[in-house]
């Protein structure tokens, strides 16, 4: 795209003012500022502010620990169960054609577009004790709801387009020419899967796990209506953040938020580096974001 | 190029494999010892961690049994709400009778008689409804009747779905009833008037307290005793005051056993045990340490009872019983919905 502009006169390419370019800019960074960095610091600064000592003591308290351990036993599942069903869901999508394939496409958007308190609802109606499968699991002492699996079930539901919607349009762009190529020197289509088709868009998969896990261990909505909010049982570390804030506890509130924070820190810069590093074969997912 | 090498795939497998075997390990080891779930609401978080350590201890010298008790903490009604939908509490200790009346009318998990089942209907310890203000009173709130002067704003939690919101209702009407001379019309005029002054409504009290204290929203928020006390030491007497109004409510917070899930987890005698503990000298003495007014006030600390203020208080018997005023206030299209629009 700059190959064409580039023999044009070195002037910008916008007819505005200094003045005005300046306070556009100006109004962006003042907004990124007040909006986007300064309550990441705050997170930071009120987790702090008992010292490193209580921040130490914050999230290795028993409750909080639990609640870790539960969001990473949660993210645990719930994200290769995810990657499974996204590289399947892709796969079918991208390389091949078949009827109702862009309803397929619009349910897998579905979880976008549902507010994630309905998300766990729809599992409580499901699993609860009056709902339609209750009976039956309370007389198999089959817990679901208020329990491990219905945290699973409500995170799953909700991270489920993440990585499915990261590879379906770099496949597509992809098209089926390599695959073709693959079958017809001999290769059986579980070795072309897992020798062309994977290795092409291994790139795009990591992104959309990497995307998948945050949402997991983040989200609060859909598991806050399954949960029951046990502590150190059934608490999730968002569930259990919201509790130490209710409790007065915000310097722990904010010790937990931090931990939260700084996954989601880690996954920009793992996301910043994979597009600065394989941006071209992203290149058809990076349209969208 | 290979997608992965074997070898690591293999590794990401097991370390998946180990990572999720030693989480469901640590969740099955918690089921493996007696525990009891106490599903309760908002503001009793302080109280029951600290009865729940000395229920513990009490427990294991009298029986050598080791016992874990969870919390669960929420607006009351939507707590009631879970235990309805299969949250597995094998005691719940509510703010409402009629939130208690709801599990065993609509889950028949608790035996329909629980309310005699246990001294003072069931409520180990009453509360009222207080105001808190900003230090120095600036709004110089006095009386319900100053709630609804121009310019003040009222915080109190929804009561469709907080049991602390409902006592705050009653409180008020109880007020104007007294002031108009019984007159249940112009009690109905008041507090649609007083809800007229309500900006934000919370689902539970400490979502209240907490839009109060912490985002500074509102002249007076409309408080548990217990919880206006708390949030004056939580957070410094240098930034709030309480004021007693001239009438207030005896709001009789309701503990009961859930037969049918105790039964199911063989906590029927633990379980039981723990209701009444709250009746010993220990289970009146830290209730009233956590602002509750005890039961039995003999037994509590003569400093804390000094606390709690006098003042006239109606009784929930005024409006017929919960089992009355439930529908005919806060029932599907009943007085609250009629006299509350969301701005």
């Amino acid at each position: 795209m700059s190959s064409e502009r580039r023999h044009r006169p070195v002037a910008s390419a916008t007819t505005e003012s200094t003045p005005l370019r300046v306070t556009l800019i100006a109004v962006a960074l003042v907004f990124f500022a007040l909006f986007l960095l300064l309550p990441l610091l705050l997170v930071f600064t009120e987790a702090l502010r008992a010292g490193l000592a209580g921040y130490v003591k914050a999230i290795t308290e028993p409750d909080a620990l639990a609640a870790i351990r539960l969001t990473l036993t949660v993210a645990a599942i719930a994200v290769p169960a995810n990657m499974i069903f996204g590289i399947a869901a892709a796969w079918a999508i991208a390389k091949f054609d078949f009827k109702g394939k862009s309803f397929v496409i619009t349910l897998i958007d579905l979880p976008f577009s549902v507010s994630p308190v309905i998300s766990g609802l729809v599992y409580v109606l499901l699993f609860g004790a009056q709902g339609y499968f209750g009976p039956w699991l309370s007389a198999h002492n089959v817990e679901i709801i208020f329990a491990l699996p219905g945290i699973v079930l409500a995170t799953m539901f909700v991270t489920f387009p993440f990585v499915a919607r990261e590879l379906i349009p770099l496949m597509q762009q992809q098209g089926t020419g390599d695959e073709e190529a693959a079958l017809s020197l001999g290769a059986s289509g579980f070795k072309t899967f897992l020798y062309v088709t994977l290795p092409n868009a291994k790139w795009a998969l990591l992104y959309g796990v990497l995307l998948c896990n945050a949402r997991a261990m983040g989200e609060f909505g859909a598991v806050a209506v399954v949960s029951g909010k046990i502590r150190g049982v059934t608490n999730t570390m968002p569930l259990h953040v919201e509790i130490l804030y209710n409790e007065y506890a915000f310097t722990a509130a904010f010790a937990v938020a931090s931990l939260l924070a700084l996954l989601a820190l880690f996954t920009l810069a793992v996301k910043a580096l994979l597009e600065w590093r394989y941006g071209d074969q992203l290149a058809a997912s990076n349209g969208r974001h | 190029m290979r997608f992965v090498s074997k070898s690591y795939v293999r590794r990401a497998v097991i370390v998946a494999v180990v990572a999720w075997a030693a989480g469901a390990a640590m969740v099955s080891q918690a089921s493996a010892q007696t525990r009891l779930l106490n599903v309760s609401y908002d503001p009793t978080r302080e109280l029951y961690r600290d009865y729940d350590a000395v229920f513990t201890k009490y427990w294991k010298v009298k029986t050598g049994q080791t016992v874990t008790v969870q919390q669960s903490h929420g607006g009351s009604g939507a707590q009631a709400r879970a235990v309805i939908d299969g949250l597995e509490a094998d005691v719940v200790t509510l703010a409402l009778e009629a939130d208690i009346d709801a599990i065993a009318a609509k889950s028949g998990k608790i035996a329909a008689n629980w309310r005699s089942r246990l001294p003072n209907n069931s409520a180990p310890y009453t509360s009222t409804i207080v105001f808190l203000v900003r230090k120095g009173n600036p709004k110089g709130i006095k009386d319900w009747d100053d709630l609804v002067k121009p310019g003040v704003e009222v915080v109190t939690p929804n009561p469709k779905t907080s049991g602390g919101a409902r006592w705050n209702f009653l409180a008020a009407w109880a007020w104007a009833r007294d002031k108009f001379g019984g007159d249940d019309n112009k009690a109905q005029a008041f507090v649609k008037e007083l809800f007229g002054h309500v900006p934000v409504l919370d689902t539970g009290a400490r979502g209240s307290t907490t839009t109060f204290v912490k985002r500074q929203i509102g002249d007076v928020l409309l408080a548990w005793e217990n919880e206006a006390f708390l949030a004056l030491n939580e957070l410094g007497p240098d930034k709030f005051e309480i004021v007693v109004p001239s009438i207030s409510i005896t709001a009789e917070p309701p503990v009961a056993l859930v037969d049918e899930n105790a039964r199911k987890h063989h906590t029927t005698e633990v379980a039981q045990a723990y209701l009444d503990y709250l009746y010993s000298a220990d289970g009146q003495r830290i209730a009233a340490k956590h602002f509750y007014r005890p039961f039995k006030p003999e037994f509590a600390d003569r400093a804390d009872l000094k606390r709690f203020p006098k003042l006239k208080l109606a009784t929930v018997a005024d409006f017929g019983g919960w089992k009355a005023a439930q529908p005919k206030y806060f029932g599907d299209s009943g007085v609250f919905d009629q006299i509350y629009k969301p701005k």
